[in-house]
Order: structure tokens, then C-alpha cells, then sequence
């Protein structure tokens, strides 16, 4: 019964066909914003599928509100890339009707805040459309913007909306966090015929990240479903994506001078989620500790947690998971009220330390 | 077979208008254009006569607000540029109908702002200083530090906080309106949203209601050209917002929005109307957005500086309502008292960003207040989460700029 169980758990897992070609070896490493890297992401796709085309508010003419599109409208002209009139409803609506036709819209929001008004459309149209219509009906079309704190910005510019849309079945969720997660998943993700929801984060904009030889390659796509150990480690496994891989990093690094080695993961993919990576670090460091920036009541953390518990790695645990996670509030902007609201490397530390209590 | 149709017998129960048919294919395309309202023109010459009915009284404190301002905003902008404020928006060149509108209003009207709204915040007597510690975030701003720059509100003036996304004023003020009439109350819901919010399907919904559910609602456009950088014809076709209004069954009135006079009078008919025929209202003003959409936006990328001077020398709503006052004899118009206006303006400003800095940030404890009528239990936990890490780490927070410290 219990390998019957088993089936049905992983028989939900869409098949999602991934390119993972070869990559060339004529690249070198480089270094660059990840603005830049999905400048260059969306620059090739428009280049390699004339379906493919952008459209939201500023995206044109201003070059995008943060940049991200720039150059792309003198490049392509207004056909491919289309500054709309201010109404995420109308324009999304638009969108994935366009995706239903077989065009490839990549639709930006000025901010994943602001598709609030937007998300009968992501959900209703654009996710279901496909079982609901027996297959007949794909909406390849991906959804991106920013997500997440930006920084002064206030309660309806701050919510972290991983969790929302990860708990959607029909849609692909990703959060890129370097240079190489942003080109190469969002490459992967303008191929992928279902629709996705790519979460990205203003602050990691001005980051600069070396992109790697392989990403380089423009017929290179990463692996949707597959996270990323950025550090190995056998103590503690912390989990996080986006922004919150820097500062696990950060964290990573202070514990090593004592003598504590974590495994970061990356996840990258928010849905599907890499169960396998995840469970097979829990095996080997029996501690864990999640990190988001969102609220922690039905987040991300919480579903690890379950997964951690389901998935057969329970009996490995050494310590109860911890959570890092924002305060939950809508949040304020006030700077030494802001600065208290989010997780940073102090945060983790702590959680590290606190997992590993009883283990010396 | 009771149910198959008798040709023969046709039924006499469809009531017919014969006048309602044509008999050849004719779409319409071009309404006539709606004609802006005008009482002064470019130099101030009285034309409208009629309307020649403000106090004096009246139209000095008008002017010295909008000289205000401008004033303000010049600081307030290159404030942010020195780091002082993290953001803002100016509002020159539109003053004339925020100011001038407010002063039509009567003080228990509820205003449902933008954010480019100083003008109606001022005229009812938010102070500098208020605009300032909310821009600041300190412990004295009267929204606790919660919210970014110009998202004041104040429930004394009733004027709603601002707001954020877009357009969600519009239909909340159809909703106020329609408490106002079900009340009978003799208040109006005046909303206040851009050209390009106007393509907000919010937009569309709010307008339906308020004149199927007979709302006491006056909708306000602000057509300032330009929607960050979107130009009005990029963000709709047909005659500008007014035109969209009749064909809700609204009242509407197009009005030069740089002319006071005009503004004034169309806002204070318009508000009788209301309150007499307990309908919504609509009027939009034509005027312009001499500055940039807000500190984070540099607006000669898609405008040219010709066309920004050509508004701000040749149509600008201060400069008309000055050569107005001046010709009428209105106002003593000398050099030495203007510019003391505008440097005690300009003194009142700095000093209250020196002021606001100096001030304490909110308390921590305001993190976790008004998420809910009362602090709920988990709240209460992460507080003393959030107490134990400030306390671990002291000398990584400046604890000593929190109001009431740990």
C-alpha cells in the first residue's frame, strides 16, 4: 500500500520537457549585472523565435522602469516589445490570449505587486487553460517581474508572492537568484510550453555575478525542476531561493571560521520543487534550516517542512526544522522599522546555531 | 407543437419605436469634441465675465498656496536628490486644480486623492512639517512610518490615505458616495486619478456603478499629458477621458485645468448638481506635468525641453492666475514681498527637514500594532523574538534612534 501511496505522490509531476544540450566550450566566463542577464536572456529569445514578444508598461520607449528591457525596443521595434496603457487586468488578459492563439508573450510587471489585479487571468486563464482543455489549449507564456522586498518601498510594493503561485498546479514558478539562474532559467522558461511565473528580485538587479562558460552559450537552457547546491556542506542544509541565497551564503561563510560547514541550496524552482535534491542533503546533514523572505504561515518553508516529512527523510533528522522567515506584517517603511522585517545573515546564523543545539 | 410559431398571427406585445431604426449602415466614429471651460486665457484677460466671483480673500490665499507649493516641491525634490527623503513627487504645473478644486469643495467632503494631490491636503491644512516628517518616516509622522513618501492621508481633513496601485480610489468612491445618498448627507466623494489610471479597468467599473446606483460622486481626471512616459496618444484613442463619460449617462465637464477661475466655478456647479440630483459627476482637466512623473523618472529621455517650456512660460496655471490678480487689481504685485514668500517658504521647509532628521524613528513596537485590532498572540511572539535579537546584537542596530529604545 505503501508503494502504491509512493505512485500517486510523484504521479502529479508534470513532464516537463528541458533542452539541456551540450554547451559549447568557445565561451569564457564574464561579468555582469542581473539586469543585464536577463536583458540578454530576453534579447536572444525575441532573436531565435519571432512568436516570441514583450510587453508591459515602460518596457519600450523608456527601456523598462528598472532597465531590464533596454535597448530592446530600438533592437525589435514596437511590434515585439509593447509599451501598454496602465492595466495589468487588460494587458495580462491580452497576453494569454495572444499564448492561446500560439504567439509567446513574455509579460512584465512593474512589479509582481502590482498583478495582483492580474491573477484571474495568470490562474484561471492561463494555468488551467491546458487541462481544462483536454490539451487542446497551451498558454507558453511567461510571466515576470519583480517580487519580494525592494527596499523603502512599503506594504504594496514588498509581498513575496512565491508562495501564492507555487501552490497553483498548471504553473511553472521560478526564482532565479545569479546571473546564471536568471539568463539560462529564463531562456528555459520563454522555451517551456506551460506557463510560467518568474520572480525576480530589484535589489539582485545591480548584482554582478560571473556568467558561467555554459550559460554563455545562447542554446543553453537550465533544467526546469532542478536546484542548485551553491556550497557543500554535512552539518546543517539550508534551503532558500532568491535573495536569501546571499545572505545563507553570507551565513555559511561566518559559521565555516567555526568550524560549521552548511549546504546551501539554491531551489531555483518553486514549482516543481527539487524533492530529490533537497531530501538527499537532509540524509546527509540531518539539520535544517529554511529561508524566505515571505510570511511563514502557508509559505514555502512550511511545504519543505512537509515534503521533508512525507518524503522519507524524517527518520534522518537530528533536530526539528527551522524557519527563517519575514516578520508578519505588511511592511513598513520606515527604515529601522523595514530593516527589522526581513531575514538577514544574523537571522540564519541563528537558526543554524539553534539546530545544532544539543549536536556538540 | 404548442410552441411552434404561427406566422400568420403575429403577436401585438412588442411595443415598437419606430424612430429608433435606420436603414443604412452609418458607424460612428468622431463624436464633436468636447470644448475645455475657460474664464481667463494664456494672460490672465478676464473673458468669462459671469464667473468673475471668487473673493479676493479667496483668490490671495489660492495663490499664496500655490506659490507655497512650488516652492516646497523644488526643496522636497532636491532633498531626495541629496539623500535627505528617498522619494517624491512634485506636482508643478497642476496646482491650479488641486487648489482651486479643494476650495470649491466644502470641508466635509471626502477627497479619494492620486498622489499628486498637495494642493487639496494643504488647502484644507496639512502643514509642511506634516508632509515633511511623512516623507522622513520619523516618530512624529502621523502614519507611523507605514508608508513611502506622499502617501500621507489624514482622517481629520477626510481626505483617504493614498494609495498605491492605481485607480482603487475611483470605485471606493462610488461606494462612499452612495453611503452619502442612502444617508441623505450633504457630502460629496470627490475622486482624484490621472489620464493614464483611467485605463484601469477599475476605472470603467467605478463610473458604471456610480451612475446606475445614483452615488454622490465627483470624478476628477487630472490630464496631464503624460503617464511616466506614456504619452496620452499612446494610452487611449477617441476625444480624452470627458469623451468616455456620457456614455455612462454621467454629466461631464471638460475644463482648463491651468485656469483657475474655471476650475473653481466648474467644481463648485458641479457639487451643487450632485447634492440637487443625487447623480455622479464628471469632469476632467486639461492641463500639464511640467516636472518629472517623480524622483525616480528623468523626463527629457522622451519629451523635448521645447515642449516643456512652451507649458511652463506660455500656459502655466500660476502665471495666469497672477496676470489675472494684477489686472484686476486683485493684488499688490511687488518684487520685494513675493520673494520674501517664497524664502520664508523655503526657510519653513528646511528648517523642518533639519527638524525631521534630527527626530527618532518610530518605536519598534509600532512594527507590530494595527496589523489587526489587537496585537495577536503570535505577533506578541515574533515582538519578543524581535526584542531578544536587538538585544543579542545592540551594537549592529542604532537602538538609540528608536523612539522608546528597546
Amino acid at each position: 500500500m505503501y508503494k502504491h501511496l509512493l505512485k500517486l505522490r510523484y504521479a502529479y509531476q508534470p513532464s516537463i520537457k528541458f533542452t539541456h544540450v551540450q554547451p559549447s566550450t568557445q565561451y569564457t566566463p564574464i561579468k555582469m549585472t542581473v539586469r543585464e542577464a536577463i536583458n540578454l536572456a530576453m534579447d536572444e529569445e525575441l532573436a531565435h523565435d519571432p512568436n516570441v514578444f514583450l510587453l508591459g508598461e515602460e518596457v519600450g520607449q523608456y527601456q523598462g522602469a528598472y532597465k531590464v528591457s533596454k535597448g530592446l525596443f530600438q533592437k525589435y521595434g514596437g511590434d515585439r516589445v509593447i509599451d501598454t496603457p496602465i492595466t495589468e487586468a487588460g494587458f495580462t488578459g491580452i497576453a494569454v490570449g495572444a499564448a492561446l492563439y500560439g504567439l509567446k508573450p513574455i509579460v512584465e510587471f512593474m512589479t509582481w505587486n502590482f498583478a495582483m489585479q492580474a491573477i484571474d487571468h495568470i490562474i484561471n486563464s492561463a494555468a488551467k487553460a491546458h487541462y481544462m482543455s483536454a490539451g487542446d489549449q497551451k498558454a507558453s507564456i511567461v510571466f515576470r517581474g519583480i517580487n519580494g522586498a525592494t527596499a523603502y518601498v512599503a506594504a504594496q510594493h514588498s509581498q513575496c508572492f512565491a508562495s501564492w503561485y507555487s501552490n497553483v498546479p498548471g504553473l511553472v514558478v521560478l526564482a532565479p537568484f545569479d546571473c546564471d539562474d536568471a539568463k539560462s532559467l529564463l531562456k528555459a522558461a520563454v522555451r517551456n510550453p506551460n506557463p510560467v511565473v518568474f520572480l525576480e528580485n530589484e535589489i539582485l538587479y545591480s548584482e554582478s555575478f560571473e556568467l558561467s562558460a555554459e550559460a554563455r552559450d545562447p542554446n543553453y537552457l537550465a533544467p526546469i525542476g532542478k536546484a542548485k547546491i551553491m556550497r557543500q556542506g554535512d552539518h546543517v542544509t539550508i534551503v532558500a531561493f532568491s535573495k536569501m541565497v546571499q545572505y545563507s551564503l553570507g551565513a555559511a561563510e561566518q559559521l565555516f571560521k567555526e568550524g560549521i560547514n552548511c549546504e546551501v541550496i539554491n531551489l531555483r524552482s518553486l514549482r516543481p520543487l527539487d524533492r530529490e535534491t533537497i531530501l538527499e542533503s537532509v540524509k546527509k546533514t540531518g539539520r535544517v534550516v529554511c529561508v524566505e523572505e515571505g510570511w511563514p504561515q502557508s509559505g514555502i518553508s512550511a511545504e519543505i517542512t512537509a515534503l521533508i516529512m512525507e518524503g522519507g527523510a524524517f527518520k534522518y533528522l537530528d533536530a526539528p526544522i527551522q524557519r527563517v522567515t519575514g516578520v508578519e506584517i505588511p511592511t513598513p517603511y520606515a527604515f529601522n522599522l523595514e530593516a527589522m522585517t526581513f531575514p538577514k545573515t544574523e537571522q540564519i546564523v541563528d537558526a543554524v546555531l539553534n539546530v545544532l543545539k544539543g549536536a556538540r | 407543437m404548442k410552441h411552434f410559431m404561427r406566422f400568420s398571427k403575429i403577436s401585438k406585445a412588442f411595443k415598437e419605436v419606430p424612430s429608433q431604426y435606420v436603414y443604412q449602415i452609418n458607424p460612428i466614429q468622431n463624436f464633436e469634441q468636447i470644448k475645455q471651460f475657460r474664464v481667463i486665457d494664456l494672460e490672465g484677460n478676464l473673458i468669462a465675465k459671469e464667473y468673475n466671483n471668487i473673493p479676493k480673500e479667496t483668490l490671495n490665499q489660492i495663490f499664496d498656496l500655490m506659490l507655497t507649493i512650488e516652492e516646497m516641491d523644488n526643496i522636497l525634490y532636491m532633498s531626495q536628490r541629496q539623500g535627505k527623503i528617498s522619494f517624491y513627487m512634485t506636482s508643478f504645473g497642476e496646482t491650479a486644480t488641486t487648489v482651486g478644486t479643494t476650495a470649491a469643495l466644502q470641508p466635509q467632503d471626502f477627497i479619494f486623492p492620486q498622489y499628486r494631490e498637495q494642493g487639496s491636503f494643504m488647502w484644507r491644512g496639512f502643514t509642511i512639517e506634516q508632509i515633511v516628517n511623512q516623507c522622513i518616516g520619523n516618530h512624529l509622522d502621523g502614519g507611523k512610518g507605514r508608508q513611502m513618501p506622499v502617501h500621507y492621508g489624514s482622517k481629520d481633513l477626510n481626505i483617504v490615505t493614498v494609495s498605491s496601485p492605481l485607480t482603487t480610489q475611483v470605485p471606493q468612491a462610488s461606494g462612499a458616495g452612495y453611503g452619502f445618498r442612502v444617508n441623505g448627507e450633504n457630502k460629496i466623494a470627490a475622486t482624484w486619478f490621472g489620464e493614464g489610471a483611467a485605463s484601469e479597468g477599475d476605472f470603467h467599473s467605478a463610473m458604471n456603478f456610480a451612475q446606475t446606483l445614483k452615488c454622490q460622486t465627483l470624478f476628477l481626471c487630472r490630464n496631464n499629458h503624460y503617464a511616466i512616459s506614456t504619452p496620452t496618444d499612446d494610452q487611449f484613442k477617441g476625444d480624452t477621458i470627458a469623451g468616455k463619460a456620457p456614455a455612462y449617462g454621467m454629466r461631464t465637464l471638460k475644463i482648463d485645468g491651468n485656469d483657475l477661475l474655471a476650475v473653481y466655478n466648474g467644481v463648485k456647479y458641479a457639487r451643487e448638481e450632485i447634492i440637487k440630483n443625487k447623480e455622479p459627476f464628471f469632469i476632467e482637466f486639461i492641463t500639464y506635468r511640467i516636472g518629472d512623473h517623480s524622483t525616480s523618472d528623468h523626463s527629457v529621455l522622451y519629451r523635448s525641453q521645447e515642449e516643456i517650456d512652451s507649458w511652463k512660460s506660455g500656459n502655466n496655471p500660476i502665471n495666469r492666475l497672477g496676470l489675472f490678480l494684477k489686472k484686476q487689481g486683485l493684488r499688490q504685485f511687488n518684487d520685494e514681498h513675493d520673494n520674501q514668500i517664497r524664502k520664508d517658504v523655503k526657510n519653513r521647509v528646511i528648517a523642518a527637514l533639519k527638524h525631521g532628521s534630527e527626530q527618532q524613528s518610530p518605536s519598534i513596537h509600532d512594527l507590530f500594532t494595527d496589523v489587526y485590532d489587537e496585537v495577536l498572540p503570535h505577533l506578541q511572539d515574533q515582538y519578543t523574538q524581535l526584542r531578544e535579537h536587538l538585544t543579542k546584537y545592540k551594537d549592529q542596530y542604532p537602538i538609540n534612534k528608536f523612539k522608546g529604545g528597546l
